[in-house]
């Protein structure tokens, strides 16, 4: 796990870097493996289940490995007036994946977000940093196309 | 430009003056909306074609090209403003872009099919548009007009002079000023700024902290991140000054999880006030030490509550703590804190500049100033607007908004997240401020305005919110976690067509308990949009639980989609139904089998003749 000792060089020892060490891990493995939690109980002397704690109260955080392309559809208020539940189905039933879970190959993961903050688009789907605005459950096919 | 510290208040002007000295104002000015809005909505490869036209017409030197905030008519984008003239551009794609550099900039004409326009009239300029015509814009106005990016395009617009004219009086006489403004926080409550500042500067214990918190959790609004990814320097300079009045040497600025372009501005602003002197030691030479760090969140809406905040930037799970700690004397490790929302902080350079009595004429009896709306939903002009508080819904919602999408009908407009309530039509000509969106049943919140039209249940939406607060509950009191499932599970019940005699009077128990008990604001707040919706759409629960049927015709157990003799046979619809339920002869009537529907309503949004239908 030397690249884990690299990232936590970059911060000093303070038990206040946790949550920015563990974004920084996070983005470097798309998860949290249980390595890297371990060594950061060690070095910076939290206890591991303290750092259990912290990487499932937050969603940014997953101990699981996320598939290549990550899928948020976002079900914030305004999202959700036009009709995002309708939209989550439909990446739903066109991934043939639940919400929270990845397809078989790894390509796609899917979650549902609570309010990514461009609500003037919504309804709104994300995948990995592209943003789709105004997507209606019909639109969901041709956004998948690209990434195929 | 090098940058040079600025030592004193003559040399912050000297160097403003040097800034604009070497500024053409008849240069031509291509502004590029560049917030996320826009740049979902295609406007990184207008950037690009914008900067390669120029590059290819020659015209790098005569032209500036400036990747703004967010403009805010976040419905029209990507939003294209070419200064001097101040010329809108709506919806500009990339292949329009020569033609703009060509004709606008060049030949200094106008390309009329880029213009926007209603019923008939085409607009050339931003503010002859109804929808920025009938704002207010004080805080929001620079965010169209700078880099973000840039600390000397703040400057040159009167940016830190605010600053150095608080840095000549007396703390006592910053805060005084603060107090005299009536400035009420941002973020939801509507606490008093300046009381929560005196609290802070008064507490015993050293070292002192200032935080913006900029954890916008609320669904629906996206206020702040427009602020803080267009604009971070109003926040910073207003923190400054805070940090000042109140004692203080360290600020935080947390920004949540989901924006990232903010935590990159915010980053980019600190640095730079930092090479300018406007922050570190000495600053300006007042004797004021001060600097800020930058913390970002982890993604947990009960992480925005100032208790829970302070945990999460100590590296520790976000949750609340008791109210009777008050943060003015234990906060951050245990060291009194002031913790403001971003647009609380991006007042205050204003009010030091223009004075409290200039504050105190824009608003209403109890809440002054304005107030930057999330106006999103069933709204034709969906954006952020800023507008004076005390203005009523109807002239939010149809002078600005323009009215409902499709000319529906109005139905109500939520406000305050999942901790307010819904508003229904008859007080569409309420003001809107503190006092009278509490009195409603609802409350401020951090600026979300939701539009509902009559298509939008209001059972569901009471459940939809529910399900957010599952979530997002913490769960460390029982009154919030379990009312919360509790109330979930009976709203479900009836959405799904099973309510029960009784339901609306337990979900009314449940949220008294939950009011009264329940540790934090996420909790006592949790119940208000189902008292509001039982309140002013009973009716609404009732057809759920005695009739078995969704009025607004969304509750998927409760309709069903039927094809109408309207239906032409082109098939379109039988094409895109997933299920393949629908079935029927080219040119003939199709019709959908009911044991096959999953009332994905696709049918119904693809069919072109209106044929398809909800009962």
């Amino acid at each position: 796990m030397e690249d884990i000792e690299n990232i936590i060089q970059n911060y000093s020892k303070d038990p206040s870097q946790l949550i920015s060490i563990l974004h920084d891990t996070q983005a470097k493995y798309h998860y949290l493996p249980k390595e890297a939690l371990e060594t950061i109980s060690d070095k910076l002397k939290i206890p591991l289940p303290d750092i259990y704690q912290v990487a499932t109260f937050y969603k940014a955080f997953s101990l699981e490995p996320r598939g290549k392309y990550h899928v948020k559809v976002c079900l914030g208020t305004a999202c959700h007036v036009r009709d995002s539940q309708r939209v989550l189905e439909s990446v739903e039933r066109h991934l043939g994946i639940k919400c929270n879970k990845k397809t078989k190959d790894g390509t796609f993961s899917l979650e549902s977000v609570n309010c990514l903050g461009c609500c003037a688009l919504g309804p709104v789907v994300v995948v990995n940093e592209d943003y789709h605005g105004n997507i209606n459950p019909g639109k969901v096919e041709k956004i998948f196309k690209q990434y195929r | 430009m090098i940058t040079i510290k600025v030592k004193n208040y003559q040399e912050l002007e000297g160097l403003r003056t040097e800034i604009i000295s070497n500024r053409d104002p008849k240069k031509p000015c291509v502004t590029i909306c560049s917030g996320t809005g826009c740049l979902a909505s295609g406007g990184e490869p207008v950037i690009k074609a914008f900067q390669e036209e120029i590059k290819k017409q020659n015209l790098e030197e005569k032209v500036d090209l400036k990747k703004t905030g967010c403009h805010g008519f976040c419905e029209r984008g990507p939003l294209v403003v070419i200064y001097p003239e101040e010329i809108c551009y709506v919806q500009v794609q990339p292949e329009d872009i020569p033609e703009i550099v060509s004709e606008t900039i060049v030949n200094g004409k106008i390309v009329d099919r880029l213009l926007y326009k209603l019923d008939g009239e085409e607009f050339v300029h931003d503010y002859d548009i109804p929808f920025y015509k009938n704002q207010k814009r004080i805080i929001f106005e620079k965010n169209r007009k700078i880099d973000s990016k840039s600390i000397e395009d703040y400057i040159a617009l009167g940016g830190y002079s605010a600053l150095a004219k608080a840095l000549q009086m007396t703390p006592e006489e910053v805060l005084e000023e603060v107090k005299k403004s009536n400035l009420r926080g941002r973020g939801g409550g509507g606490f008093p700024t300046g009381m929560k500042w005196e609290s802070t500067r008064n507490a015993h214990g050293h070292p002192k902290y200032v935080i913006v918190n900029c954890d916008e959790g609320d669904p629906g609004t996206y206020a702040n991140r427009s602020l803080m990814e267009g604009n971070p320097h109003s926040v910073l300079e207003g923190l400054i000054i805070g940090a000042y009045a109140i004692g203080s040497n360290q600020g935080y600025v947390y920004v949540r999880e989901e924006y990232p372009l903010a935590v990159e501005n915010v980053n980019i602003a600190i640095k730079k006030a930092r090479e300018y002197g406007l922050l570190g030691e000495n600053i300006l030479g007042s004797g004021l030490d001060f600097d800020v760090k930058v913390f970002r969140g982890a993604g947990a809406f009960v992480s925005g509550e100032s208790s829970a905040l302070v945990r999460s930037l100590e590296g520790k799970v976000g949750e609340p703590i008791p109210k009777y700690i008050h943060m003015a004397e234990k906060g951050l490790y245990d060291k009194p804190t002031n913790l403001n929302n971003v647009e609380s902080w991006a007042n205050i350079p204003f009010i030091i500049n223009n004075g409290s009595d200039w504050f105190n004429s824009i608003g209403s009896q109890n809440s002054k100033g304005t107030k930057v709306f999330s106006l999103v939903g069933k709204v034709k002009n969906t954006g952020l607007v800023e507008v004076p508080l005390g203005i009523t819904l109807r002239e939010i919602i149809y002078n600005i908004g323009g009215g409902i999408k499709e000319d529906k009908k109005f139905k109500a407009v939520q406000t305050g997240g999942p901790s307010g309530g819904v508003i229904p039509e008859k007080y569409i000509d309420r003001p809107v401020d503190f006092d009278e969106l509490t009195k409603l049943g609802s409350m401020m919140g951090s600026g979300g305005m939701i539009v509902m039209d009559e298509d939008t249940c209001m059972v569901n939406i009471a459940k939809y919110f529910l399900n957010f607060l599952k979530d997002e509950s913490c769960g460390k009191c029982v009154p919030c976690r379990e009312g919360i499932r509790q109330m979930l599970k009976i709203l479900t019940r009836i959405c799904e067509g099973k309510g029960e005699e009784g339901d609306i009077e337990t979900l009314e128990n449940l949220s008294i308990v939950m009011q009264k008990v329940s540790l934090c604001a996420l909790g006592t707040s949790a119940p208000n949009p189902v008292l509001t919706t039982i309140k002013y759409f009973r009716e609404e629960y009732e057809s759920h639980i005695k009739d078995k049927k969704c009025p607004a015709k969304e509750c998927k157990d409760l309709i069903r989609y039927k094809i109408t003799d309207e239906c032409t046979g082109c098939g379109v619809c039988a094409l895109k139904c997933p299920q393949e339920a629908i079935s029927g002869e080219k040119k003939k009537l199709h019709v959908i089998d009911e044991s096959k529907c999953i009332r994905c309503g696709i049918c119904l949004d693809s069919c072109k003749f209106n044929a398809v239908v909800k009962e």
